[in-house]
């Protein structure tokens, strides 16, 4: 899961709206992109929004890291199991073509990017300001009896509780190792049984959460959206529209370079 | 502040009672650390250093207090002693050797080195009391009479009965559960027993009681007892030596006697003084003349009476 990095940089400073949507507009032109020069183009802005972050790229890097296996296992099909004519070699049923390089090489790009821009709207937005911009971007769903201040709350617990509950495991498994439990060596069997000493009290901790929590928001009078006032309301800035009308026009440029074949 | 010195310029009286008690004791640290520094996160924007250059020895029978305000890393500390965590520089040193020369030599040390965290009842998982306390000499893989055998050790020490070791340790008072975690520990027998704020959160009954656990198991097993704890007064009142943690760094570190004459500098860091020692600090800035070094409500009362002229009560 995303990460957010404090930081001060306009990326940082933007309303979280328009990051869910410049990300959403940056993956359908990602899917729209053919051509080298579309690719080029989607690299162009993903370097751009890097640089304007501040983030280091290695801090993007380490985060595909447990996504590494993914990643090479969509490469690997797209590889050896796209058709085409222009055979390398085949080994068994596995046939190397030229195509199959292309659309691999694309697919890769595709997917490193699509994984980057999500962590560049993940580490540099608090998670309680995404899911406060999710909840008014998806407002409209009211009309048709959607609940969207519950999803809304729902997610933001379930962020708020997430390193919470890291944390929590953390310590729970420091304590039993303390003990001498050895989560590290054995089979499969051995260490899912090892895990019992960490998953008891983690669960009975969590739930013990979630009754407190209950209480604490029903003592404040919790109950539901109706009626319910914010402090921090969002307000679309200069550089949102600005944000918003550049991810627009990158788009529309992909759009037009596939239409018209480049 | 002067910076981990051992503070051996004041003399006192008082302090007798206190080197008295590491006489005798063998002179081969059990613990040693060496330049001991750890950061958390490296490389990335939450990189924190949480202790540095710290070198610290434990000796055989010792009963040491560590103590610090919030953040000063002593939790961080206590998890290097017994191979948790890794040094990001420096050793650690148990018997003589780096619990991290080998993997079966770390996972070893486990035994050896106790460690009871804070809350520690929050790690409880069994079905019945016996069975928790036992989950760690059985990890030691010792026969079953062993276990048992041991089982009955540490019910003994944390003065657990018969009756309560069947029961379901989420039946149990607050109190009795933290009782059970700890002789959880115990039944290992280490030779090291470190305990992270062991009282925090307990009524004052529980609270003595769980002292008093921890005091029958050094007697009984000759073991080094490290504890960390808040309450200055605990430490003055049970400590061989004290080693006070500011900001990262180990900064004081001696005998009661010798850590409180450096009152002033403990109030600087935020620390709470035992009452005592806050009163011959006030006497003394208003001009009486009293020696430093005094922490007890004894000690105050004869330098007090002294003062007078040894007159006063008989
Ligand atoms: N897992 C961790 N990751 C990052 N930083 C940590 C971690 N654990 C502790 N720290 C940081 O290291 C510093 C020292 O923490 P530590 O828990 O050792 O303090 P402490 O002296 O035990 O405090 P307390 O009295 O509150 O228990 C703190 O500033 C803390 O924020
Ligand atoms: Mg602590």
């Amino acid at each position: 899961m995303g990460q957010y990095f404090p930081g001060d940089s306009v990326i940082h400073r933007m309303d979280p709206r328009t990051k869910i949507l410049g990300l959403v507009i940056y993956i359908v032109a990602l899917f729209t992109a053919k051509s080298y020069a579309s690719y080029g183009l989607m690299l162009l802005v993903l370097a751009l929004v890097i640089r304007l972050s501040t983030l280091r790229l290695k801090m993007l890097l380490k985060g595909m890291k447990p996504l590494l296996l993914v990643i090479i296992f969509t490469a690997f099909l797209n590889l050896f199991f796209t058709e085409g004519e222009h055979v390398v070699f085949q080994v068994w049923k596995l046939r190397l073509t030229i195509e199959g390089v292309r659309t691999a090489g694309f697919m890769l790009a595709r997917l490193v990017m699509l994984i980057m821009g999500s962590f560049l709207m993940t580490y540099t937005t608090p998670p309680m300001a995404l899911t406060d911009g999710m909840e008014r971007l998806l407002n409209p769903l009211k009309k048709i009896k959607f609940p969207v201040h519950e999803f809304a709350m729902m997610m933001s617990i379930a962020l708020r509780f997430i390193p919470t509950l890291v944390e929590e495991t953390d310590k729970i498994m420091s304590a039993q190792k303390a003990r001498g439990a050895d989560f590290e060596t054995g089979s499969l069997m051995q260490r899912g049984k090892a895990l019992i000493p960490v998953l008891v009290p983690l669960f009975i901790s969590a739930f013990r959460r979630a009754d407190e929590l209950a209480v604490a928001m029903e003592s404040r009078c919790y109950h539901g959206g109706q009626g319910r006032t914010r402090m921090n309301v969002l307000v679309m800035q200069r550089r949102d529209k600005l944000g918003l009308l550049f991810c627009l026009l990158v788009l529309a440029a992909t759009i037009a370079l596939a239409v018209f074949g480049l | 502040m002067r910076g981990g010195a051992f503070p051996g310029i004041c003399l006192i009286s008082a302090a007798g009672a206190d080197s008295e008690k590491r006489m005798g004791i063998p002179l081969e640290p059990i613990i040693t650390t060496k330049n001991l520094t750890h950061i958390y996160s490296r490389g990335t924007p939450f990189e924190h250093t949480a202790i540095q250059g710290v070198d610290f020895e434990a000796y055989p029978g010792e009963y040491l207090c560590v103590i610090g305000h919030t953040g000063s890393g002593k939790s961080t500390f206590i998890q290097h002693l017994n191979g948790l965590l890794k040094p990001t520089e420096g050793t650690v040193l148990f018997e003589g050797q780096d619990i991290h020369g080998s993997k079966a030599f770390t996972h070893s040390i486990r035994f050896q080195v106790g460690l009871v965290f804070q809350y520690p009842e929050y790690q409880l998982f069994e079905e019945t009391v016996r069975k928790d306390i036992a989950f760690g000499p059985r990890n030691m893989k010792l026969s079953p009479e062993e276990i048992e055998r041991r089982v009955q050790l540490a019910a003994q020490w944390a003065d657990l009965d018969e009756a309560l070791l069947e029961k379901s340790p989420f039946d149990l008072s607050g109190g009795q559960k933290r009782r059970v975690a700890i002789a959880g520990v115990m039944a290992m027998q280490p030779k090291v027993l470190i305990l992270d704020e062991p009282t925090a959160g307990l009524d004052p009954d529980s609270r003595a009681e769980v002292m008093a656990n921890i005091e029958r198991y050094r007697r009984t097993m000759n073991a080094c007892i490290i504890m960390v704890s808040h309450s200055m007064e605990d430490a003055a009142e049970n400590a061989d030596r004290i080693f006070v943690f500011h900001d990262s760094r180990l900064e004081l570190r001696g005998t009661p006697a010798e850590v409180f004459c450096h009152s002033r500098e403990l109030q600087d860091m935020g620390l709470a003084i035992p009452k005592a020692a806050q009163i011959a600090l006030r006497l003394r800035d208003m001009g009486m003349e009293l020696p430093e070094g005094l922490y007890t409500n004894e000690q105050l009362k004869r330098a007090l009476l002294q003062r007078k002229g040894g007159a006063g009560l008989a």
